[in-house]
């Protein structure tokens, strides 16, 4: 057995904050992305864009992007506009949600673009 | 009227109770009991005999029945099977009228259903099977109070399961200590951690320290992660006066979530606490210590999925349903009807899970099914696959057991349930490539590699005690 670690997280660390689903693994790779959003697209969910200051990341509401994508299943196009949000606001965390309007809730949400300072 | 007079004396209950030409209402409650007859009694008798003492009957006739409309107001026996693989038991199916029952409490409708008839000597054994509650009556009950999907929104949970940890050992720690304990799995990365049900107000740790501190805990924790945080208050206490007063401080607190043992406190205790939770927004844990009781024993008592449903319809956010591979009973069918008994908003009738009839709860919101008990990492991948997101996994020794402590225990756990819903939803098999998940997940991860060779090896492999029926013949 391996010599006990410390576990490094602190409060004066900013790279310490999480942000929900996903963010105890490495950043996703272009073609885990591309899984994630055809999964999104499988199950039926509206995809929507959101965006926020890394430091208000545990707010309710972050910025929305224009306006959920209703109906879209096209998995590029869903790609390039989150990589228009991303352009548009390059320090910021930008999500990825898949609305489920059935259950009245979000049914994926997940960051795809980490924020400044974030790996 | 009938006839002409009162005969007193003892008539037998199939002439009054045994109706097999009865169609069952939409408004009728159903039950299906597992019966096994003392020897030589007939089977319609002794159906008839359980819908009489479940309902309007006794043992005798009484001039005061011809006051009222019996054949109204009684219970009637419609239906009778043969039990699976089973030479003495059968299934007999009853109707009971709604009028029968106090709108909205679940109190009334057990305490006529698994009353007095549950001694009754004309039975060597008896077992509430499964309940049908009709939305007229579904609609009369709170329910939970917020349900799975405020839930979510509430604590900034989407897309996959919650992550929980029971915090150990059950009893003995003092309130800070024990507050470390919660902190530590907290910033390592689970959503909740949870008062063991045992963990009442002990005089090494009082209900209102054990709180404050552990408040603190969950507040710094928010801080550090970023992420929404909760630990499960206990409130369970010997009156509804001291619980409510718990639940108050609770509030004042400021915290999300607060606790209950809804079988030993009662169903009054737990419905009067899951309206308070209603009406102070905070979410409610049930916990079901006594239930094995009553519900492990194939032959006699009340199986499970009624317990689920009668929960759902007193109250309550979170319900622990076994997890199927952990250390507790669970049969891996039988557990997938109860869990959506727990969640959906239609069940259908389906014996392979042990479901004997169609549930409608209508607009009532679902539970939270909570998998505890002697779980750890090598499972997640078998838990994501049977639980699937609307679910909470608890991993108390898995958590706390960690070589490194709590923190790496938990963001062991964390990695896990975040890698295998990555895989899930990349369209991978779990349960086949559970291995391969974790492995690669395990290289970004040095708490989850040690967790892996920690527990490698621990399996409980036993059999089920409490199985469905089904032909083994």
């Amino acid at each position: 057995m391996s010599a006990i670690q410390d576990y490094p997280s602190r409060l004066t660390d900013n790279a310490s904050r999480k942000f929900e689903t996903f963010s105890y693994l490495p950043a996703m790779t272009d073609k885990q992305i591309r899984e994630q959003v055809q999964y999104i697209v499988n199950q039926g969910y509206n995809p929507g864009i959101e965006h926020t200051e890394v430091e208000n990341a545990m707010q309710n509401y972050w910025y929305m992007w224009k306006l959920p994508m209703f109906g879209e299943t096209d998995v590029d196009t869903i790609l390039a506009e989150c990589k228009a949000c991303h352009d548009a606001n390059p320090d910021n965390h930008v999500r990825l949600i898949g609305y489920d309007n059935y259950a009245q809730s979000q049914g994926a949400s997940m960051v795809i673009y980490r924020g400044k300072g974030f790996k | 009227m009938a006839k002409k007079g009162y005969d007193a004396g003892v008539k037998e209950y199939r002439d009054t109770y045994w109706m097999p030409e009865y169609q069952p209402k939409d408004t009728d409650i159903l039950a299906c009991f597992k019966i096994t007859p003392q020897p030589g009694v007939p089977r319609e008798e002794v159906a008839a005999a359980v819908a009489a003492e479940s309902s309007t009957g006794t043992w005798t006739t009484v001039w005061t029945d011809l006051l009222t409309d019996l054949d109204y107001y009684k219970g009637r026996a419609y239906r009778i099977e043969d039990v699976p693989g089973s030479d003495d038991e059968i299934y007999a199916f009853i109707a009971y009228p709604i009028d029968l029952f106090e709108e909205g409490s679940i109190v009334n409708v057990l305490t006529s259903l698994v009353g007095n008839v549950f001694g009754f000597k004309a039975l060597r054994a008896l077992r509430l099977e499964d309940i049908r509650f009709p939305i007229a009556y579904v609609m009369t009950c709170g329910g939970p109070p917020n349900g799975i999907q405020v839930e979510r929104d509430k604590m900034n949970k989407y897309g996959r399961p919650l992550l929980g940890c029971t915090i150990k050992p059950k009893l003995g720690l003092s309130a800070k200590n024990y507050g470390r304990a919660c902190y530590e799995g907290l910033r390592g990365g689970l959503d909740f951690t949870k008062d063991d049900e045992n963990v009442n107000s002990q005089p090494f740790m009082r209900w209102r320290d054990r709180f404050t501190f552990v408040q603190d805990a969950i507040e710094r924790a928010e801080k550090e992660t970023g992420e929404r945080k909760g630990h499960y208050m206990n409130v369970t206490a010997a009156t509804p006066e001291e619980m409510y007063k718990r639940a108050e401080y609770a509030k004042e607190l400021g915290t999300p979530i607060i606790m209950h043992d809804f079988f030993t406190a009662g169903f009054t205790a737990n419905t009067g606490l899951a309206n308070w939770c209603r009406d102070n927004g905070l979410l409610l844990h049930i916990h079901r210590a006594m239930h094995a009781v009553v519900d492990r024993n194939p032959h006699h008592g009340i199986h499970f999925r009624v317990l689920a449903k009668c929960l759902r319809l007193s109250g309550g956010d979170h319900m622990h349903s076994g997890t199927v591979v952990g250390k507790l009973e669970g049969d891996r069918d039988s557990t997938l009807g109860w869990i959506d008994c727990m969640r959906d908003r239609f069940i259908k009738e389906d014996r392979s899970r042990g479901i004997f009839f169609d549930q409608d709860f209508g607009s009532m919101p679902g539970m939270l099914p909570v998998a505890s008990g002697g779980i750890h990492v090598w499972h997640m991948p078998a838990l994501v696959n049977i639980f699937g997101d609307d679910s909470v996994l608890q991993f108390g020794g898995g958590t706390l057991g960690h070589p490194w402590g709590n923190a790496a225990g938990a963001a062991a756990n964390r990695v896990a349930v975040e890698a295998c819903v990555e895989a899930r939803n990349a369209g991978r098999e779990l349960e086949k490539e559970s291995k391969d998940i974790l492995t690669s997940a395990a290289k970004h991860s040095p708490e989850l590699k040690v967790a892996m060779e920690t527990w490698k090896e621990i399996k409980f492999e036993f059999d089920t005690v409490d199985k469905l029926d089904i032909q083994h013949k």
